[in-house]
């Protein structure tokens, strides 16, 4: 009856994406304006990159939209014009980024040594060569700091999510406003207030623990948001099903929807630990910073690797700036991967 | 319709109450303290800053916002004799390096929205949506540093050009020819730590553009960015202010990115190119390490000023983002 | 409702039989009786679609002659939306769409990398499913949008408005309120504001996917009295599951059919005849309502 007919031999195609030619062509327009851009200005009075990327970008531009008017007319050609510039846009956007990354790792890779994981610079003066003392007590410390804001931080950024999602009292809205307007609050007035709060009329002394209230203030939005988002896409049939059965909402969240949302949390708690393991300003005021191995969190300044980079570069030696660079890639990498595991856990399906 | 309304007589609505169990009842106390915890952490941050700086808001009155002073003198036993407190040298720089900082980002962060939402094939999409993410996450301690050694030079240079072509506005006069430590710099790297944040506002609210009228546009025979002008840009437009203005906020609280690349002087400069600036968080920092117990207050109302000022920023676009989320109907 | 609407009709310019027909099933077949398919119109030769690896649509080939209406019915899922979607090049804007075969208008493969997508699109329009006008243009701006969007000069824009919005039976609704916003009309009004935007354009096809199936009757009728009129001058392609709609209307009908594997045509005939006398059984079973 059904005429099940095989049709193998026919493939797919797709002929509005770019054909070999238009790609040869696009790639030819990009060679020839680095041509034209190189001739200019080797024989005229322009100089320098920026006058290089100039010229290119009109070249190019230029180029680009013309063709389009040849073969399809103005609209078309503004349309080429508009997607050459934007191209641009993104460009530029990725150049501070390629320069950055580019910089840290070849300034910062001659200070990598064994030994920098393992001493501290109680011992070293800014003029000693960069393979000399190491960050052994910055990371300490800086773990130490993000320890305890995570402790502060995870279970009032989850609280406020669940409060947002299984509640969703009359209070969700400005609290979402102020949850908003909690990230935002700058670093360093995070770090006056616990100055101003505890600092001053109580302890009287730089510890970890006062960093870490400063921190934990910075983590709790980024934990409070990214949380809502991944409870909200935890299907809500799951939650009646929960309450269908007799559970109370209690257990239900406890049992069924957290559990469901575990990797999704965690990504939360990575992207809260990234927010603030680079933090510098309330650090600086609140923790201090120490050149030894301290590691009672309660009392005297602690080391960071965010204070071993900002006093490494204020000390203004080559030998220190170069100390400063290797901090930063030391503190890079421990970001890449915090970021490398967020989005693998993010990118696993949520309540599955 | 109307002349029926009399006959009928509308049942009151029944009110179902359930008695929450023991459990749920301790479960939603817990769970909403932690809600309002935001709200109670941002109601202290003021009151301490209110209580710390009270004195010198009280002493200085509006002169504190409006004059341009920072002068403690003491007597030799150390006790203030008088003290003058002025941020309106420090507040004009900050607006003026965040609105340039915005003012550069915005027309980059867009164009790159753009690009990645409407015409990037997809590989290119994704890895650079990863690269602006993670560009986000980047402390100001790494942008500072990087602005300072790399940046610096170069934007002297970019400096010295548009003083050259340019230096007949007075915007861009420069006849110090300090071009050091300028507030221009101050944006160039600002614009560069917000480009991430506005760029992923505006391609999430781009990609919400309605599919319906993205095709009909295409059906009608636009281009692309025929399309673009008339459906994403009229959909998208409020929304792309409102992550402006929450870059705004991230610009004017930025401490340490701006403190290694700013010159803080204590006079009002408006001239972008000349190596003299002020900002309201570096300022805090810089005062802070030989700063006395008296002037620690000062500093306390100066970022009483601060958190102030980003939190009506805050609002603001937080107002214009969620009204966008709603007229996308 | 109904006398206005003949009003609407009798003050339309250029119909060569009187346009307030009491069956429109009998225009149909006066045309049926008229003309064969000519093949000058558009024409899908061998068109396949995909959606990354599902095959969704395999070998039509179907002639759409000049001044025809051609109805497209099947069941759900059976490739009739990706096919018509194929015939103006919207099928594209799937990121995983595939398709294989070509597509000809006036002698030139509308695929053909030489050719201007957006020219193609402004020849061959679209009418979709659900209403979409452009919510913050008003209701003249609506209609002139596409003039706007693709760069098009007019000499009179007011004349064109007017006669678009004529022909899509809208004038008098509308004629004291075209500063309106596009969204103050009801359902069935922005259905014809979306005709009437296409019209705007003058394309040789319009393409119209289920344009009634959000409507309730009353404006589907004055839809399908809308596409009668326009057949007089164009070529009209309708998907519908609707299957008096597609009696109503169409000149001829292609029943389309996926079992279980690709969406097939199987069967294209003047649509009096799909009805009465279907060839194939499967369309039999559909036309008489057997379907399984």
């Amino acid at each position: 009856m059904t005429t099940n007919k095989i049709y193998e031999s026919i493939l797919p195609t797709r002929p509005w994406q770019a054909s070999m030619k238009d790609r040869l062509t696009t790639g030819f327009v990009l060679v020839f304006a680095l041509f034209i851009a190189t001739l200019l200005v080797k024989i005229t009075g322009l100089s320098g990159k920026l006058g290089f990327f100039v010229v290119f970008v009109i070249v190019f531009v230029t180029l680009t939209s013309g063709r389009e008017y040849r073969r399809f007319g103005s609209a078309s050609a503004k349309d080429a014009l508009v997607n050459a510039l934007v191209a641009v846009g993104t460009f530029l956007t990725l150049i501070p980024i390629g320069s950055i990354i580019f910089e840290v790792i070849s300034k910062g890779y001659k200070g990598i040594y064994l030994g920098l994981f393992t001493s501290d610079m109680s011992l070293n003066s800014p003029n000693d060569p960069a393979n000399v003392g190491g960050l052994g007590h910055a990371i300490i410390g800086t773990l130490i700091l993000v320890a305890i804001a995570l402790v502060i931080s995870v279970p009032i950024g989850i609280l406020t999510a669940l409060y947002l999602t299984e509640i969703k009292g009359k209070f969700s809205q400005p609290i979402r406003f102020l949850v908003q307007a909690m990230s935002g609050v700058p670093s360093i007035v995070a770090g006056l207030f616990i100055l101003s709060a505890i600092l001053y009329p109580i302890t009287k002394q730089n510890s970890a623990f006062l960093g870490s209230l400063s921190l934990a203030i910075l983590m709790i939005p980024t934990v409070a948001r990214t949380s809502e988002e991944v409870l909200n896409l935890i299907p809500n049939d799951l939650r009646e099903a929960g309450v269908a059965l007799g559970g109370t909402q209690w257990r239900t969240v406890a049992m069924i929807v957290v559990p469901a949302a575990k990797s999704g949390l965690l990504t939360a708690v990575i992207l809260g630990v990234a927010r603030i393991a680079g933090e510098t300003a309330p650090i600086l005021l609140l923790a201090g910073g120490g050149d030894r191995f301290n590691l009672d969190p309660f009392s005297g300044p602690m080391g960071s690797l965010p204070y071993f980079i900002w006093n490494s570069f204020k000390s203004g030696t080559p030998e220190s700036i170069a100390r400063a660079w290797t901090g930063l890639l030391v503190l890079l990498v421990v970001l890449l991967f915090l970021f490398s595991a967020a989005r693998f856990l993010g990118n696993r399906k949520v309540g599955k | 319709m109307s002349t029926t309304e009399s006959t009928y007589v509308i049942p009151e609505k029944r009110v179902v109450t359930t008695k929450p169990r023991f459990s749920d009842k301790v479960f939603r106390a817990v769970v909403t303290t932690g809600g309002l915890s935001s709200l109670i952490v941002l109601g202290l941050i003021f009151g301490f800053l209110l209580y710390q700086g009270f004195d010198i808001i009280k002493s200085q009155g509006f002169d504190f916002i409006t004059t341009s002073r920072w002068d403690i003198t003491y007597d030799e036993a150390g006790n203030v004799i008088s003290s003058d407190f002025g941020l309106s040298a420090m507040l004009i720089g900050t607006i003026l390096c965040s609105f340039l900082a915005v003012l550069i980002a915005v027309p980059v962060s867009v164009a790159t929205a753009l690009y990645l939402t409407f015409y990037a094939p997809h590989w290119i999409k994704k890895t650079m949506v990863t690269i602006i993410d993670l560009m986000a996450a980047f402390p100001s301690i790494l942008f500072g540093i990087w602005a300072y050694i790399i940046l610096m030079p170069s934007g002297v240079y970019w400096a010295k050009l548009i003083n050259h072509y340019l230096g007949f506005i007075p915007f861009f006069e420069n006849k110090d020819r300090y071009f050091q430590g300028s507030p221009f710099i101050a944006s160039l790297i600002l614009a560069i730590m917000i480009i991430p944040i506005i760029t992923s506002i505006s391609r999430e609210i781009f990609s919400q553009a309605p599919l319906d009228r993205i095709q009909a546009a295409y059906a009608l025979g636009a281009t692309r960015w025929a399309m673009i002008k008339a459906v994403v840009i009229p959909h998208g437009r409020n929304g792309v202010i409102g992550g402006a203005m929450l870059g705004l906020g991230r610009a004017m609280g930025e401490t340490v990115a701006v403190y290694t690349v700013l010159n803080i002087v204590f006079a009002i400069n408006w001239k972008i190119l000349f190596g003299v600036g002020g900002n309201v968080a570096s300022l805090i920092l810089t005062k802070f390490g030989e700063a006395s117990a008296y002037e620690i207050k000062g500093l306390m109302a100066a970022g009483l000023v601060l958190f102030v000022l980003t939190l009506i920023v805050n609002f603001a676009s937080d107002q214009l983002i969620r009204r966008m989320g709603g007229s996308g109907k | 409702m109904s006398t206005e609407n003949n009003g609407d009709q009798a003050k339309m310019e250029t119909t060569t039989t009187p346009s307030s027909l009491s069956s429109v099933a009998s225009a149909s077949k006066r045309k049926a009786i008229n003309s064969q398919p000519m093949g000058t119109g558009l024409e899908a030769r061998g068109v396949h679609a995909w959606f990354g690896k599902h095959h969704a649509l395999a070998d039509v080939s179907l002639d759409f002659a000049a001044g025809t209406i051609t109805a497209l019915i099947g069941p759900s899922g059976c490739g009739k939306s990706t096919f018509i979607r194929t015939l103006n090049r919207m099928h594209e804007f799937i990121p995983t769409a595939a398709m294989a075969g070509q597509v000809i208008l006036d002698g030139k493969d509308i695929y053909d990398p030489s050719i201007d997508v957006t020219k193609i699109r402004l020849q061959i329009g679209m009418v979709f499913q659900k209403p979409n006008p452009f919510p913050s243009m008003t209701i003249g701006e609506n209609v002139l949008s596409g003039l706007k969007l693709a760069q098009l000069k007019t000499e009179n824009k007011d004349d064109l408005l007017e006669e678009c919005l004529v022909k899509a039976g809208l004038w008098n609704e509308v004629k004291d309120r075209l500063n309106a916003h596009g969204g103050s009309l009801s359902g069935g009004q922005q259905q014809r504001l979306c005709i009437a935007r296409s019209l705007a354009v003058r394309p040789q096809v319009l393409l119209m996917d289920e344009p009634c199936s959000a409507l309730d009757p009353g404006s589907t009728l004055r839809i399908e009295e809308t596409i009668e009129e326009l057949s007089s001058n164009m070529t009209i392609v309708i998907v519908t599951h609707n299957m008096q709609q597609a009696a109503r209307v169409s000149d001829y009908t292609a029943f389309f059919l996926s079992d279980g594997g690709p969406g097939q045509m199987i069967e294209v005939a003047p649509t009096n005849e799909i009805f009465a006398r279907p060839r194939d059984k499967r369309t039999e079973n559909y036309v008489t309502g057997r379907f399984g």
